[in-house]
């Protein structure tokens, strides 16, 4: 059993005198992979930002490496922990391979005929598009490209790594998201990386965590394996749909059937 | 539709090309006039073995004004290089954005209120606190909660702008002193009266500009993908915000000083070094700066020669030259 890598301990935001997170504690090791589910506004953001380190909670405090986020120096936090947004316009006409070389470390920066580039376009299946101006590609391409990116970032840091990504998959089509999430869940299960995920697709959350985490108006509702966290009861309650498990000869099968009818 | 796939150039050999038309262009400068000088005179009389009337003419006259132009326009270019790094929008250039009718407004002031007394520099300082009020006053404008919008900066910057080169209007037609130049040279510029002394005192300043934006390069580089994502990749995106704003206004505030307003160096030269070798501001911002020079040295030379022994105001040539030609690099590229 590793150390932890991430230690949250009740973290609580507030805006005014609203509560977005009470009081979310949990711990993970790097070789995790974290899905971070919950209805829209529950405060997977929020969290996000706090475990990126952008926001400092107003109470309660994010470890990594057992070291406060605000007492990381800013280019040691970059080499342990990358974070991929939401939405990451880019103003210029950038190749897709000069928008990877901006995640290399150090006197690489930039520097695009960088083998890790190329090895990372290929690893997400975006190789062909290395020369390609980034404004001209798909949204999936794109979100592909930035994959490549943020893993340049940490790629070669010795010791556990946290990768931090917002819906990074959701522009993707279907087969395309299963690929890339069986690329990043294989680098997890090699031991280096810790991976949190925001998703809002609970079949792919199945799928991919090892750990679902579910977050409720800003309360962390439930933390365990996906199976677990996923009931019927509990997806009614959250998110108001109904749901059951199927049986399947290689496991249990979610089954969304649709919306409970509102109120 | 923008370019599928840009083409970039091999970035030492182009630099390396920019900087020989420089030399070019500034030999062509010294030459060119309605004396004409031989190059053998040039030649000698740099190296001080001359002292010929003609060579006078271009020691006095000509080579301060070459190297003012070649310094203006590289202070220029490489703040614009910058500015549109900061505001992620290719269209902030110093003078669009009001930072350079800061300038302006900042040594007319200085100079109808008398502070001419408070020594030489007085008129630059001036100059570059009109630049970093003016660029503060759009960056509050537009800023909240630590957020900056762009396109309100980028108006609020036109607006602050215009209402600047009104005040400096009204200014210069109320004072009557022969040491204020017109309106017409702070609104569209000139290098005619840069003699060695002026040289002297600005250089310091543009070089500053000059030499240090290449460092923020990294920073500018990561702002490509926005703030959030620029402080991910560890860039200490607050410190390079300001000292882009402050070196921007130094140099700017110089160059105006100096030269008064120049429109559309700061645009027209980071664009087409963009087209050249790319976004890399390592070698975007030292590119502009030699291209600025050198489309500067050219303006002013066309200046002083299209029409002599009268001279045009060279922001007049600028945009007569750069104005069209950014058109038809618009028109074929089919977006900015």
């Amino acid at each position: 059993m590793t150390d932890t890598l991430l230690n949250v301990a009740g973290v609580t935001v507030r805006a005014g005198d609203r509560a977005l997170l009470s009081e979310v504690s949990f711990q993970a090791r790097a070789g995790e992979r974290l899905a971070l589910l919950g209805p829209n506004g529950a405060g997977k953001s929020t969290l996000m930002r706090a475990l990126a380190g952008d926001l400092t909670p107003d109470a309660g405090a994010v470890t990594l490496h057992g070291r406060p986020l605000p007492d990381w120096p800013l280019s040691e936090l970059a080499r342990r922990r990358s974070v991929m947004l939401q939405h990451t316009p880019v103003g210029f006409p950038v190749r897709a391979d000069e928008v990877v070389a901006l995640g290399l470390p150090g006197r690489r920066h930039g520097n695009a005929n960088d083998p890790l580039v190329a090895h990372l376009l290929d690893r997400f299946g975006v190789a062909h598009l290395r020369g390609r101006a980034y404004p001209s590609l798909s949204g999936g391409e794109q979100q592909r490209v930035h994959l490549a990116r943020v893993l340049a970032q940490i790629w070669e840091t010795p010791g556990p790594r946290l990768l931090l990504l917002d819906e990074s998959t959701s522009a993707l089509d279907p087969a395309q998201q299963y690929r890339v999430l069986e690329t990043l869940a294989a680098l997890a299960e090699q031991g280096d990386y810790l991976i949190v995920l925001v998703c809002h697709d609970l079949t792919l959350a199945n799928a991919f965590a090892s750990r679902v985490l579910m977050l409720d108006r800003g309360r962390l509702l439930a933390d365990d394996a996906p199976a677990r966290v996923l009931t019927p009861e509990r997806l009614a309650a959250v998110y108001g749909l109904r749901s059951r498990w199927l049986d399947h000869p290689d496991g249990p099968v979610l089954h969304v059937e649709g919306a409970l009818p509102p109120g | 539709m923008r370019e599928a796939e840009p083409r970039r150039w091999p970035v030492a050999p182009t630099l390396g090309a920019l900087a020989a038309l420089l030399a070019l262009g500034m030999v062509i400068a010294a030459l060119a006039g309605p004396l004409s000088v031989a190059p053998a005179t040039l030649w000698q009389g740099l190296w001080g073995a001359g002292d010929e009337p003609g060579y006078r003419v271009v020691r006095d006259l000509r080579l301060p004004r070459i190297i003012m132009a070649t310094l203006v326009g590289a202070a220029l270019a490489s703040t614009g290089a910058a500015l549109q790094g900061l505001f992620r929008n290719p269209l902030a250039d110093p003078g669009l954005i009001g930072i350079s009718a800061g300038a302006a407004l900042g040594a007319v002031a200085v100079i109808v209120l008398g502070g001419g007394a408070l020594g030489h520099q007085a008129i630059p300082l001036a100059a570059f606190t009109g630049a970093l009020v003016t660029t503060f006053l759009m960056w509050r404008i537009a800023s909240r909660g630590g957020e900056t919008r762009v396109a309100l900066l980028l108006l609020a910057g036109i607006a602050i702008g215009a209402i600047a080169m009104a005040l400096t209007g009204v200014l210069t037609f109320l004072a009557d002193d022969n040491e204020l130049r017109t309106l017409t040279f702070w609104a569209m510029g000139s290098l005619a009266h840069s003699r060695w002394s002026d040289v002297a005192l600005v250089a310091p300043w543009l070089l500053a500009g000059i030499v240090l934006m290449p460092l923020l390069a990294r920073p500018l580089n990561g702002l490509m993908l926005g703030e959030q994502a620029a402080l991910h990749l560890g860039h200490a995106v607050p410190r390079a915000k300001r000292a882009v704003m402050v070196l921007g206004a130094v140099s700017v505030g110089a160059a105006v000083a100096a030269a008064g307003q120049i429109s559309f160096v700061g645009l027209v030269a980071p664009h087409l070094v963009r087209l050249l070798i790319g976004v890399d501001h390592r070698w975007l911002i030292p590119g502009a700066g030699v291209l600025g020079a050198l489309l500067t040295v050219f303006a002013d030379t066309l200046a002083r020669t299209l029409v002599a022994p009268a001279e045009l105001p060279i922001g007049l040539v600028m945009a007569l030259l750069g104005g069209p030609f950014f058109l038809v690099l618009l028109l074929r590229r089919n977006g900015v």
